[in-house]
């Protein structure tokens, strides 16, 4: 049964992340390239964001140079090779769910799955927290990933409740805890600001969430089709 | 693996119960992991973790920076 779930994400997880880097490259990483010209023309800034960060024990990249890949191929690559890990440890959590659920699932089936994938791990985080591109201010790192984790953790578990529980309550204690993190609130800063324009922003909020969407679809397919071939 | 027995009709409730019970450690086991390799790409504070994985951090819109 490990063996079943490991290689089913092993493939699924792969593939859609080799799949996700290509949209990427087309559709996300030349905003990522266009927003960083305007994080490096606004340094004053960004050190100012940097030395808050640091005073809260957060990251960021601190004054010291640091190691970071070359632009261009080794760029490419290590956004690459992060995909398909990236793509990996979904596909671990997604094959995990289809052996718990324990029902038979084929490609179409397995879409359902990626969009649940894409609703916990894409669309609920992104209400609160928008994806942004780098040079955007926003509130202190770790609030952020807290409130990220725990609106994914509270969505897979509403989403669960509600499409599986037996009992009506159960399914309506599955609603509340989905909506729960969204009245507590996303973490945000007071004053919005940075340096890069509104429309990229925009742009990159559609692009990112589009991406990951289809990134979903294509896992979900792929596991889908492979779970039930690997028995 | 239980891979002797071919159906192509839906399993009994006994028979996915006992599947669901074969498949509780195996999936925390593959859980475990993906939690762990997903903390290492998208939340790790490490400089050169978090330089390798930018991009990849952003696109998937983990919070970053």
């Amino acid at each position: 049964m490990l063996k079943r779930i490991l290689v089913t994400a092993l493939a699924a997880g792969l593939g859609a992340g080799v799949f996700v880097s290509l949209v990427q490259m087309m559709g996300v990483h030349p905003l990522i390239i266009e927003a960083e010209t305007y994080e490096a023309a606004a340094p004053a800034e960004a050190a100012a964001a940097q030395s808050k960060n640091g005073e809260s024990g957060e990251n960021g990249a601190n004054g010291m140079p640091s190691w970071a890949p070359g632009d261009g191929i080794e760029r490419t690559s290590y956004t690459v090779l992060a995909n398909m890990l990236t793509g990996f440890g979904f596909a671990l959590l997604l094959s995990a769910a289809l052996a718990l659920h324990g029902r038979p699932v084929d490609w179409r089936r397995g879409l359902v799955w990626g969009l649940a994938g894409f609703a916990v791990f894409g669309l609920a985080p992104a209400l609160g927290l928008p994806p942004e591109p780098p040079g955007v201010e926003a509130a202190p790192l770790a609030e952020r990933q807290l409130w990220w984790l725990g609106t994914a953790a509270a969505t897979a578990l509403g989403l669960g409740l509600i499409a599986f529980a037996p009992r009506r309550l159960l399914k309506a204690v599955g609603a509340i805890v989905l909506i729960l993190p969204h009245a507590v609130g996303a973490p945000e800063l007071e004053a919005h600001g940075g340096a890069v324009p509104q429309d990229l922003v925009q742009a990159f909020w559609v692009a990112s969430l589009a991406a990951t969407a289809l990134f979903w679809l294509v896992l979900g397919g792929l596991a889908g089709f492979l779970y039930p071939r690997l028995a | 693996m239980t891979g002797e027995t071919r159906t192509s009709f839906e399993p009994s409730a006994p028979v996915r119960a006992a599947h669901k019970t074969v498949a509780v450690v195996p999936a925390l086991v593959a859980i475990a992991l993906g939690v762990f390799i997903l903390i290492g790409t998208g939340f790790a504070q490490p400089d050169a973790l978090h330089n390798a994985a930018h991009d990849a951090r952003h696109a998937f819109a983990f919070p970053c920076h």
